[in-house]
C-alpha cells in the first residue's frame, strides 16, 4: 500500500503545483512508482508544468463519472518510466467530485503506486476538502510572506481537524539576500510561528521559471539550487535524514536544524 | 548613549512582519475553535459569581489588541465586559 500525500497551502501561487511536479519527478528518479493527481478541477496546471498537456485524453472527472477506466486516464511520462499523471478536468468545476469519490480514487491508486501526490487547489472550500479526503500525509507550502504564512496556519488547523496530523512544511521562494538584510522572515521565524516540522526550503530560483517554460521540472537539473532543494525533500519524504542546505549563514537556523536532525553544525 | 541600542539591529521589516503575524494569528486561531472563548466565559462567570451577581446575558468577551503602557508596543489583550447586578455579601469588605 502506497502513501497518499496532499500538497496544499491555502494561498494560491505559493508553489503547490511546482512542488507536486518536482517531488513526483524526483521520487520517480529514485525508482519509485508515482502518480500525480491534479485536484485543481477547472484550473488544471500540473499537466503544463510537467510538459504533458498534449497527451490528455480523459481526466479525473471522467474516471469518477465512469466515462473511462482509471488506467485509461493515466498519462505515462515517457521520460521517467515510473511516473504517471491523472489530469484535472478543465471544463468542470470543483462540485463535479465529492470527498468520498476522491477517497476511493486515492485508495485505488495507492494499491498500485508507492506515492500518490495530490496537487491541491487554493482555498479552503470544496476543492480543498476533495484534495485532502484521500490523503494520509500532508505537505504545506508557504512563502516567507505574512499572507502566505497566515493562510498556512489556517490550513494546518484545518488539516489537523480532519485528522491529518503532523503536516510538514516546505518554505518556498526564500531569498537569502533579503533574509540577510532583515527584509524577509527567516526559517526560524516561520517555524517558530507555525510550530510544525520543516521538510525543506526551496530558494527563489530562475531555474523554476525556465524549467516550467520547458515543461521539465527543476529537480532534474543538477545545476539548479531549487532542484537540489527538491532532491533533498524527495529523500526526506522517503524517510532519509538529509542535512539541510546551508542557505543562510544565520546560526540560529543552522543550529536548530542540527539539533532537529542530529547533524553537526555546518561551518 | 544607549549602548544596547547601538548594537541591536534597527526594527527591520521582517521583525514587523513577524510581530503582525503573531497578533493576527491569535485571532485566527481563536476563531478556528469557537468553543475557546465560550470556555473562558464559563470559567470567568464561575469565579466572579462568588463575589457578585452578574448579568450573564450581557457578558461580552473578546480577543483584541492594545498598546502596552511601558513601551507602547502592541500586545494581544483579552477584554471582558461584565455587567454587575449587585455585590454579594461575601464580596463586601
Ligand atoms: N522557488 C521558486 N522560484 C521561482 N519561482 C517560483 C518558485 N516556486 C514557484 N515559482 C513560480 O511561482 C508561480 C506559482 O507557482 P505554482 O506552483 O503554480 O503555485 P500554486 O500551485 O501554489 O498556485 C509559478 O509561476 C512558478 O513558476
Ligand atoms: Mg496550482
Amino acid at each position: 500500500m502506497g502513501e497518499v500525500i496532499v500538497v496544499t497551502s491555502g494561498k494560491g501561487g505559493v508553489g503547490k503545483t511546482t512542488t507536486t511536479a518536482n517531488l513526483g519527478t524526483g521520487l520517480a528518479l529514485r525508482g519509485k512508482n508515482v502518480v500525480l493527481v491534479d485536484a485543481d478541477i477547472g484550473l488544471r496546471n500540473l499537466d503544463v508544468v510537467m510538459g504533458l498537456e498534449n497527451r490528455i485524453v480523459y481526466d479525473l472527472v471522467d474516471v469518477v463519472d465512469g466515462n473511462c477506466r482509471l488506467r485509461q486516464a493515466l498519462i505515462k511520462d515517457k521520460r521517467y518510466s515510473t511516473l504517471y499523471l491523472l489530469p484535472a478536468a478543465q471544463t468542470k468545476d470543483k462540485s463535479a467530485v465529492n470527498p468520498q469519490q476522491m477517497q476511493k480514487l486515492c485508495q485505488e491508486l495507492a494499491e498500485e503506486y508507492d506515492y500518490v501526490i495530490v496537487d491541491c487547489p487554493a482555498g479552503i472550500e470544496q476543492g480543498f476538502k476533495n484534495a485532502i479526503a484521500g490523503a494520509s500525509r500532508a505537505v504545506v507550502v508557504t512563502t516567507p510572506e505574512v499572507s502566505a504564512v497566515r493562510d498556512a496556519d489556517r490550513i494546518i488547523g484545518l488539516l489537523e481537524a480532519s485528522g491529518l496530523r503532523n503536516p510538514q512544511l516546505v518554505i518556498n521562494r526564500l531569498r537569502i539576500d533579503m533574509v540577510k538584510r532583515g527584509d524577509m522572515m527567516n526559517i526560524d521565524d516561520m517555524i517558530d510561528i507555525l510550530a510544525i516540522d520543516l521538510i525543506g526550503v526551496v530558494p527563489d530560483d530562475e531555474a523554476i521559471v525556465i524549467s516550467t517554460n520547458r515543461g521539465e521540472p527543476a529537480v532534474t537539473n543538477e545545476a539548479s539550487m531549487a532542484g537540489q532543494a527538491y532532491r533533498n525533500i524527495v529523500r526526506r519524504i522517503m524517510g532519509e535524514d538529509v542535512p539541510f542546505m546551508n542557505l543562510e549563514s544565520d546560526s540560529g537556523f543552522v543550529s536548530r536544524l542540527a539539533k532537529m536532525f542530529g547533524f553537526k553544525k555546518i561551518k | 548613549m544607549d549602548l544596547f541600542k547601538m548594537f541591536s539591529k534597527p526594527d527591520n521589516s521582517k521583525d514587523i512582519a513577524k510581530e503582525r503575524l503573531k497578533l493576527v494569528l491569535i485571532h485566527d486561531r481563536a476563531n478556528v475553535s469557537p468553543q475557546f472563548l465560550e470556555m473562558i466565559k464559563g470559567e470567568i462567570i464561575n469565579v466572579i459569581s462568588d463575589y457578585m451577581e452578574i448579568d450573564e446575558s450581557g457578558l461580552e468577551i473578546k480577543l483584541t489588541r492594545t498598546k502596552r503602557d511601558s513601551d507602547n508596543s502592541t500586545v494581544p489583550a483579552l477584554v471582558a465586559n461584565i455587567p454587575i447586578r449587585k455585590m454579594k455579601d461575601s464580596g463586601k469588605v
